[in-house]
């Protein structure tokens, strides 16, 4: 990170809360917060104009520990919540801050519909695949099988993964990282604000108590060059360690993986480009289906595309409907339509 | 110009009543709306089915309108209507049964045929022997129609589609009305053929009226005799919305309204969305839960939130009320109540949410509750939310309901210099700013707004310290805070006006009533005290406190009487609250009170034995 504080002057202490954090000591929920505190202060906006926003659990005591305006709300709703706040005040920096129980269990439907709305706000879904304030219960995004306190057999749910269902909503920003990787997360995380529109990112966090060995071939660097994809814009699907490269074709919608030579130009070889501008999201879609252990788990972001934000959209109606009847005034509403006087 | 006998009558009821389709809505509105320029005093109701279109002429599918005007003051549609307007076999059977011994009934015979006879469920046609205790004008109003339309070159289901313009037409005619005020609306609301139709339709009712021997006499209501000023026609929620706008204007602070669409409560989104040109924003959310989500948020972000429903979308907001009640944040929620439990009767009224406002949330939640008593009050009680809401820092229940929402009265319009300017206050001095610290008279917290620099803090639903505002487990603090909560809604009795008390002070009875069954008490109270009865009427807006004074009015009586449209729910609070003897009238049919029920119900307790 550069040296020189940002135009307004912050910096990373200006965002630590004096609360005192009670995640668990080794919880990936740290580095999250520390990558957070170190991007806000590059991003030119007053402290007063940040909201965090959440709703229950683990992730959602977010908003306690960061130095801004916060909102800990109720379980699942914090979107809605968070559409009140940037609908009111479109110049707020509205991040919304949430778990995979949170967000895609009992607030399924929020996601949902913010996703569609694009309102220009970011929203942190953190992904431990367990549910850790209610003590370790299997999760929306648990794979089958998973033996938790509710699933003594194993459960027999079908995860959703949040990349799929943030595409399929109709999010025009996509992104997933991980919560060991600072650079990325931070990358990741400035890309998310620089959005215009809702901008969705699943962090791949690690509940240390719960089901701490989920994201395990995910943790060092070196594993990460073969178990993950790292998306670029513009730039073939390559992954692998040095000198065993391998690269992804994407042929009728389907992908396949082949062994690149040393040297050997990927696109010549047919490996697809990653484009996160198309309209469509079906490519995006082919990604979110890359999985473990068949292929590297893409991390980046998935898609990122243009479309006219919903408080934009309310303010040209408003802006409309001023300019056409003149602005609102109450007593010729009241009097308007159909009077009648009667005489002393 | 006709040469028939014109008589003087004080006040008269009417019911259109045809299918779901006839468009008996329309045309009772459209009668409201001249006569209300007439200068009668008026009350209406609208009363139809919760399908759309259920099957073209069966009893399930009738829909009506009674609309009662008067020349002196009137409070409710009354009860039983004098004129039967009746489209069709299954709109004469469904209300028959309502109207006054000797009425009039006004039917389309084109409309009696065997399949439409058997499809009402009449194994034989009904207007022979009806002719014997009613009056039966036996209109052809579909052949009528269509000759008039003939040359118009229009569809068949178009043409008939005017003849509630002609029976319309018929009854300004039996009323000595004008057509200018219909006329002008279809002018703006048809155009070429179809204008022309109806028109058409319109004018040749009136003119039937005028050479019909069916029709010897017509009526002249006179105006009634009501303070000078400008009045309007105002339904419940057409009051509710302008409240909302208004409420905006006198806070000087922008309206956001989440709402999701629910039966009766949706016209009050519709009407609000109307008018993005005072800046107000509406957002049409996902579902219940994500309506008052959005209008909390606005609230925490310095808006006037509001969200409006009715009692199944009010239960889905309940968790998210409980979170305006622990930040302390000012928002108001209209409950526009419908028979339930459940779907229940969606397009019926009822007045059952009042313990689920007072009660529903988990643990102590307490909230502020007001309920509208006319339609025209809902204006005011809107008013009257907000002021409690900002200047308590506390959420309140609006408790209107599907009778005050559709029905519609004459409504003295309010000047805008009259109506009270409220000042919201936002703090901004960094150095004295506690997100909890109290406002030594109400007990409000101060209401930071997200932006203003230095005052960066975080609320939630977890318990905080008072003044600091810091989460906090303490047992002490949350016994503390649970008690502060609720003394501040207490205090809001103190900002309450005293009860007016109508009838003797002290006596035999005291009939206690809360929303919109204002206008039938009243109604029967004002006809007892003609009698002599000695009986009195206190109306309740304020449910949540209670008024101050509302303890020692009780105990001047000897007996109390509580009509509801629920099973006893005001009852039990008075009972509790006071220790009294309250007794409930209970009334839930999925309709208002009727005058005489209560007028029976009345003197029943007075004959009884103590
Ligand atoms: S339970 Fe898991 S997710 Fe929650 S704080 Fe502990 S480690 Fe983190």
């Amino acid at each position: 990170m550069s040296a020189q504080p940002a135009a307004t002057g912050l910096t990373r202490k200006d965002f630590v809360s004096s609360q005192e954090i009670r995640w668990c000591p080794g919880c990936g929920d740290y580095s999250i917060l520390a990558q957070l505190q170190k991007v806000l202060p590059e991003l030119g906006i007053p402290r007063e104009n940040f909201v965090f926003v959440s709703g229950i659990g683990c992730s959602s005591r977010f908003p306690y520990y960061m130095n801004t305006y916060g909102f800990h709300t109720i379980h699942g709703r914090a979107p809605t919540f968070a559409t009140g706040i940037k609908v009111s005040r479109p110049e707020l920096s509205v991040w919304v801050v949430t778990g995979d129980g949170d967000g895609l269990s009992i607030g399924g439907n929020h996601m949902l519909h913010v996703l569609r709305r694009n309102l220009d706000m970011q929203i942190m879904l953190f992904n431990n695949r367990v549910y850790g304030l209610t003590k370790g219960q299997y999760s929306p995004t648990s794979r089958t099988g998973m033996v938790t306190k509710s699933s003594p057999q194993g459960s027999i749910d079908y995860p959703v993964d949040p990349v799929s269902f943030a595409l399929g909503s109709g999010s025009t920003f996509v992104a997933r990282t991980v919560d060991v990787d600072a650079t990325h997360m931070q990358e990741v995380l400035r890309r998310a604000h620089d959005h215009k529109g809702t901008a969705f990112i699943e962090i791949m966090q690690t509940c240390v108590v719960f089901n701490p060995t989920e994201w395990d071939e995910f943790e060092n660097r070196k594993e990460r060059q073969t178990t993950t994809l790292q998306l670029e814009n513009g730039k073939p699907l390559v992954f692998g360690a040095p000198g065993a490269l391998k690269g992804i074709r994407i042929e009728g919608g389907v992908p396949s993986i082949i062994d690149l030579a040393d040297g050997e130009d990927p696109v010549s070889r047919g490996v697809a480009i990653h484009r996160e501008d198309l309209e469509s999201p079906a490519y995006a879609m082919v990604l979110a289906s890359l999985v473990r252990p068949e292929f590297p788990f893409p991390i980046g972001v998935f898609r990122a595309v243009e479309k006219p934000v919903y408080t934009d959209m309310l303010q040209i109606q408003i802006d409309d409907a001023v300019a056409k009847r003149g602005r609102g005034n109450l007593e010729k509403l009241l009097n308007s339509g159909q009077t009648w006087t009667v005489q002393k | 110009m006709s040469t028939k006998k014109v008589e003087e009558i004080d006040h008269v009821a009417i019911r259109f009543a045809g299918d779901s389709g006839d468009g008996m809505q329309l045309t009772g509105s459209k009668f409201t709306e001249t006569t209300a320029l007439a200068g009668n005093d008026l009350s209406t109701f609208p009363d139809y089915p919760a399908e759309i279109r259920a099957p073209a002429g069966t009893l399930a599918g009738v829909s009506g309108f009674q609309v009662h005007f008067s020349s002196s003051e009137i409070f409710t549609p009354a009860d039983n209507p004098d004129v039967l307007v009746a489209m069709n076999p299954a709109s004469l059977k469904a209300n028959l049964k309502d109207l006054r011994p000797n009425g009039t009934i006004i039917l389309n015979g084109d409309a009696f045929s065997q399949k439409n006879l058997e499809k009402a469920g009449y194994t034989e046609d009904p207007r022979g022997p009806l002719a014997t205790q009613y009056k039966v004008v036996d209109i052809p109003l579909t052949t009528l129609t269509r000759e008039a339309v003939a040359d118009l070159g229009l569809s068949k289901p178009d043409a008939d589609r005017c003849k509630n313009f002609f029976a319309l037409g018929v009854m300004y005619w039996m009323y000595n009305r004008s057509l200018d005020v219909t006329e002008q609306w279809m002018n703006a609301k048809f155009k070429g053929e179809i204008l022309e139709a109806n028109r058409r339709a319109l004018r040749n009712g009136y003119h039937f009226g005028e050479i019909t021997e069916l029709l010897p006499v017509s009526f002249v209501v006179p105006p009634a005799k009501i303070a000078a000023g400008t009045y309007r026609n105002i339904s419940g929620n057409q009051a509710t919305a302008w409240g909302i706008i208004a409420a905006g204007e006198l806070m000087n602070t922008p309206v956001v309204l989440g709402a999701y669409p629910i039966t009766p409560a949706s016209d009050i989104l519709h009407e609000i969305a109307r008018y993005r040109n005072f800046g107000i924003k509406t957002v049409q959310a996902e579902d219940e839960i994500a309506a008052v989500g959005v209008a909390i948020g606005a609230s925490y972000a310095g808006m006037l939130g509001v969200t409006t429903t009715s009692g199944p979308g009010y239960i889905l907001k309940q968790e998210a009320l409980g979170l305006a009640v622990m930040t302390e944040l000012p928002l108001v929620v209209v409950d526009v109540q419908r028979a339930g439990p459940s779907t229940g009767l969606p397009t019926k009224t009822e007045q059952g949410d009042l313990l689920a406002a007072l009660y529903g949330r988990n643990s102590d939640s307490p909230m502020p509750i007001l309920a509208p008593a006319t339609p025209g009050d809902c204006f005011y009680v809107m008013l009257e939310a907000f002021r409690i809401a900002v200047q308590y820092m506390t959420p309140v229940a609006v408790l209107s309901d599907g009778y005050l929402a559709n029905s519609s009265e004459p409504w003295k319009v309010p000047s805008v210099e009259d109506l009270k300017k409220i000042e919201v206050q936002h703090p901004t001095d960094p150095a004295t700013f506690r997100p909890y610290s109290r406002n030594e008279e109400t007990l409000a917290r101060p209401w930071a707004v997200p932006g203003t620099p230095g005052l960066e803090h975080r609320l939630g639903g977890i318990e905080k310290e008072n003044i600091s505002g810091t989460v906090s487990y303490v047992p002490e603090n949350h016994d503390f805070m649970v008690r502060l909560r609720a003394e501040k809604v207490a205090r809001v009795a103190k900002s309450i006006p005293p009860l007016k008390v109508e009838g003797p002070s002290r006596g035999k009875l005291l009939v206690v009533g809360w929303g919109s069954t204002h206008g039938a008490i009243t109604a029967a109270i004002r006809q007892l005290h003609g009698e002599g009865c000695d009986v009195a009427h206190v109306h309740l807006r304020h449910l949540n406190p209670f008024p101050s004074d509302l303890g020692e009015i009780l105990k001047n009586y000897e007996k109390i009487l509580v009509p509801e449209l629920n099973t006893g729910h005001l009852t039990l609070l008075l009972r509790a609250e006071y220790l009294v003897p309250a007794q409930c009238f209970s009334k839930v049919a999925g309709q208002p009170f009727r005058i005489g029920e209560i007028v029976n119900k009345i003197r029943a307790v007075l004959a009884e034995e103590k």
